[in-house]
């Protein structure tokens, strides 16, 4: 075979890294070596564009048991148990096939997690999808939201939060982002590092076939009218074998029969072998005759890249093999030894009698190609309108328009979503959705834990700084109002084409924000995931950093809730007021477009406000708290009306301030965001 | 030990109702796995929510064939207590130990919330307890509860309707019947009285902090018959 110019340029590797993979080999690739290194070198499983960015963030603390480079982060929670968490997008598959996409993006971030030997007991969904008003967007939404109910539900793992945004900055590019929870006893914490040469590599769960044969490569990728041919890099999802597989893993390391264990997503075969070997610095043998097929005639090149879903791949001693056997047969699970350990450090990979590839595993990911953009401010924020100079002549009746903002599709009750997830099982649902941060009890434990995914694509698009700023600091009001201290959070980037320097410049600023703040909270990045390429025909989306961020209440402290516990209680409103209506969802709403400035975020004064919230619940002070999010103050307060006890009202007095003299009206007060 | 809460592959609420029974009861009980057969001396068998198999086919359809199904029809011959739940009910319905069948819920779409619950027939051994409305959610895809006109009558008939939902005051109709299903049934029992199905989740009802202690009158009250 002859590696063309033109073959390695549709491998989306350019000659310079071709020139790297000759160093590494020091030979011409095999078609099957080409195709690793293009979906390990891809920007979803190298990171090659984002790294130099990723690393300004915190990583540590002393409650973070494991940072960013596992399957996912774990934070401490208690004496007894850790909590492992992590967040990851399915954009690009849910696009063009929004129930399959959707669908398997859930069970790829719940193997993440069962994989470290936690259970999973959460899941979220940030999700962004064009104007509702389009039958297209429409198809998407719904097979988004069944496609997650379904196999959310089916595996029994409870989903509690998330948000759901539109805008037609998503037209044809939904954002699906899934965070997935769970808990682990801290000394069963089990790790994807390959070790013990002579140990053997377990593949278990469903088949091989040819679906998703370049998933990861084609997530790096702009969509184009030429995806929609890509169709087949989209997986099909079975929640039934990833529940049988949850059960089996799960008592696979209570039973402390594997080694190391790794799931099959993104890059499948080819990234769990190199990484595992990688990691520990060991070699591995896998022959691929012995991969369980569903496919007639699979290439090594295929069976290599294959993104089938339910797959897992575990290191063995040869010892425990019954054992591990025992406790797959049970699940009606097949274990099959695909190959050894051993201490030359190469992946070799065998296929009907011939080496298909022979690879220095580590100088997969030592050797991956690493850029520093370029970058550049964007044109268009010099000109985004002013909320402070424009618009404020519009005169209109309130009440009316009030009402008909609140049935808007972005304030609106997102009940017709979560109601269709089951929210309720494993029985540690305290605070359902539809509140400010999720609540668990955790079983076993005094304390509970409280969860929120947030982001604004609208912020960082009138300033990713601030945005990105914000964007934390949402998270972190969301949690501080259930009365939870913010331990950490993982994170989804979602952008356009990196190589674009305005859009470089949004990924750069939004980086900056979120690791000024998450110092400032003491929150340290766990992990996550970039997506960039976001970007439809008409250009890229709103750049949409979406933070995950997980937080404890300490016993005895009882959890908060946003709705108005009782009559008789004190309305207090904590913070200084808005002062314009720039990034607010009202003139979003209004006009459909983006209206500046930004709000401006100041982390001490966020930094305060955490604070007094958790000291506050800690100490008994309020029966309910909710903070000012999307919409504003009026918007905050009908929910806290509306979520509150039976027949609550409330009456509401705002004192008159001096207002600024850009406004001609106090509708800042009203629906402009405090910050 | 009495109590036994089957797990077939699938089943995603043997935990909780586990939790549930033990917590009401104050005494262990007994997870069995789905090839197994129920101890001997069972005098509860619980089918839990989930989806057996994937619910690929038809939900139960396949579960309705494990081994263990074997003894949970003796001990529904011999009198003892069967009570399945959502995925349990469905269960139920295809191995004919109850009459009927389960179809899509009425909008299609899998639906989890809180419902009110009519106690249509006090003084059965999952009812025996006073009060006439209960607070329970529901979480299911396939629990539009579907019979022909007759065999509807006969149900009715025979005092083999259990369970209706209801409005917060008792109102049985159609707006507050969540999935479509025939005459608002959210629970029926076979003829003899000692076999239950029902679409709502007990067990997830039986702490303040979840929203609802209701649940624990179904299962102070089938402890106490059976357990």
């Amino acid at each position: 075979m002859i590696i063309s110019p033109q073959l390695i340029e549709e491998h989306g590797l350019n000659p310079r890294e071709y020139a790297t993979i000759i160093g590494i080999l020091g030979r011409e690739p095999t078609l099957t070596e080409l195709g690793i290194f293009s979906v390990m070198w891809s920007e979803h499983c190298s990171y090659k564009n984002s790294k130099p960015l990723l690393r300004t963030f915190p990583t540590e603390g002393p409650h973070i048991l494991q940072g960013p480079g596992e399957n996912a982060g774990i934070a401490d929670f208690n004496e007894r148990f850790a909590i492992v968490f992590k967040m990851e997008s399915h954009n690009h598959p849910s696009a063009l096939e929004p129930y399959q996409g959707a669908a398997t993006g859930v069970g790829g971030i719940l193997r993440d997690i069962f994989t470290m030997g936690a259970r999973p007991i959460a899941l979220l969904d940030s999700l962004r999808f064009g104007d509702p008003g389009n039958a297209r967007t429409r198809h998407i939404i719904s097979g988004v939201v069944e496609g997650i109910a379904d196999y959310g539900n089916a595996v029994g793992v409870p989903t509690v939060g998330g948000e759901c945004y539109f805008s037609s900055a998503y037209e044809g590019n939904p954002l699906v982002n899934v965070m997935c929870v769970g808990i682990i006893e801290k000394d069963k914490i089990t790790r994807a590092v390959a070790s013990g040469a002579g140990n053997l590599v377990v593949y278990y769960g469903n088949s091989t076939g040819r679906d998703g044969i370049h998933g990861a490569t084609f997530a790096s990728t702009e969509l184009s009218e030429e995806s929609e041919q890509k169709r087949s890099a989209v997986q099909v999802g079975d929640p039934f074998t990833e529940k049988k597989i949850i059960e089996a893993t799960l008592e696979l390391i209570a039973t402390n029969a594997v080694v190391a264990l790794q799931d099959m997503g993104a890059a499948g075969l080819t990234c769990s072998t190199a990484e595992m070997a990688g990691r520990g610095g060991m070699g591995i043998r896998v022959n691929l005759d012995l991969v369980p097929q569903r496919a007639e005639n699979l290439t090594a090149y295929e069976i290599m890249l294959s993104e089938s879903q339910e797959r897992m791949l575990a290191i063995c001693e040869p010892r425990k093999l019954d054992l591990m056997k025992s406790i797959l047969a049970k699940w009606d699970l097949d274990a099959h030894v695909l190959g050894e350990l051993d201490d030359t450090g190469l992946m070799r990979v065998e296929h009907q009698g011939k080496i298909v590839a022979e690879i220095p595993a580590d100088k997969i990911s030592e050797n991956s190609p690493v850029y520093q953009r370029d970058k550049r401010w964007p044109d268009y924020m010099d000109a985004l309108p002013d909320a402070r100079t424009e618009l404020l002549e519009m005169v209109m009746s309130a009440r009316c328009e009030w009402l008909d903002f609140l049935a808007s599709p972005n304030i609106c009750s997102k009940r017709w979503i979560y109601e269709q997830y089951d929210h309720m099982v494993q029985t540690q649902t305290t605070t359902p959705p539809g509140d400010n941060a999720a609540v668990l009890r955790i079983h076993d434990s005094p304390h509970s834990l409280a969860m929120t995914a947030d982001g604004n694509g609208l912020y960082c698009y009138l300033d990713p700084y601030e945005g990105g700023k914000l964007a934390v600091a949402e998270a972190a009001r969301n949690v501080a109002c259930a009365g939870a201290r913010p331990l950490a959070i993982t994170n989804c980037l979602n952008f356009g084409n990196p190589l674009k320097p305005e859009i470089f410049h949004q990924l750069s600023e939004a980086v900056r924000g979120i690791g000024e703040a998450c110092r400032t909270f003491g929150t340290p990045v766990t992990g996550g995931n970039v997506s960039l390429y976001n970007e439809n025909p008409d250009g890229a989306i709103w750049p949409t950093p979406v933070i995950g961020m997980i937080g404890r209440v300490s016993a005895p402290a009882k959890p908060l809730k946003a709705g108005f516990a009782r009559p008789g209680l004190d309305i207090i409103h904590v913070g200084p007021p808005a002062d314009h209506l720039g990034g607010s969802e009202y003139l979003h709403w209004k006009t459909g477009k983006a209206h500046g400035p930004c709000p401006s975020c100041n982390l001490s004064r966020e930094r305060a406000l955490i604070d007094f919230l958790v000291e506050a619940c800690e100490a008994g002070l309020l029966a309910s708290a909710h903070d000012c999010g999307v919409g504003g103050l009026a918007v905050t307060l009908t929910e806290c009306v509306l979520n509150g006890a039976d027949e609550i009202g409330a009456d509401i007095s705002i004192a008159r301030r001096q207002i600024p003299a850009s406004c001609s009206m106090d509708r800042a007060d009203y629906f402009g965001k405090e910050s | 030990m009495s109590t036994a809460v089957v797990v077939f592959p699938g089943s995603n609420c043997e935990k909780d109702t586990l939790r549930a029974v033990e917590a009401v009861s104050g005494r262990p009980a007994t997870l069995v796995w789905h090839k197994d057969r129920l101890p001997s001396g069972t005098r509860l068998a619980v089918l839990p929510g989930g989806f057996s198999y994937g619910d690929y086919l038809r939900a139960g359809a396949i579960a309705q064939f494990s081994p263990v199904m074997k003894s949970v029809i003796e001990l529904a011959k011999a009198g003892g207590l069967v009570l399945g739940i959502c995925n349990g009910f469905q269960i139920l319905l295809e191995a004919r130990l109850l009459p009927g069948a389960m179809i899509r819920n009425r909008n299609l779409h899998f639906i989890c919330r809180w419902i009110n619950l009519r106690i249509e027939r006090p003084g059965t051994p999952f009812t025996n307890f006073n009060p006439r409305i209960l607070r329970i959610p529901i979480a299911h895809a396939m629990g539009n509860y579907f019979i022909d006109g007759d065999g509807l009558k006969q149900l009715e008939a025979r005092g083999q309707v259990i369970f209706r939902y209801c409005s917060q005051s008792g109102d049985v109709g159609d707006a507050h019947n969540p999935n479509g299903s025939a005459g608002s049934i959210a629970g029926i029992c076979n003829e003899a009285g000692n076999v239950l199905g029902m679409m709502p989740h007990p067990e997830r009802a039986i702490d303040e902090a979840l929203g609802s202690v209701d649940g624990r009158c179904i299962w102070e009250s089938v402890l106490k018959c059976g357990g």
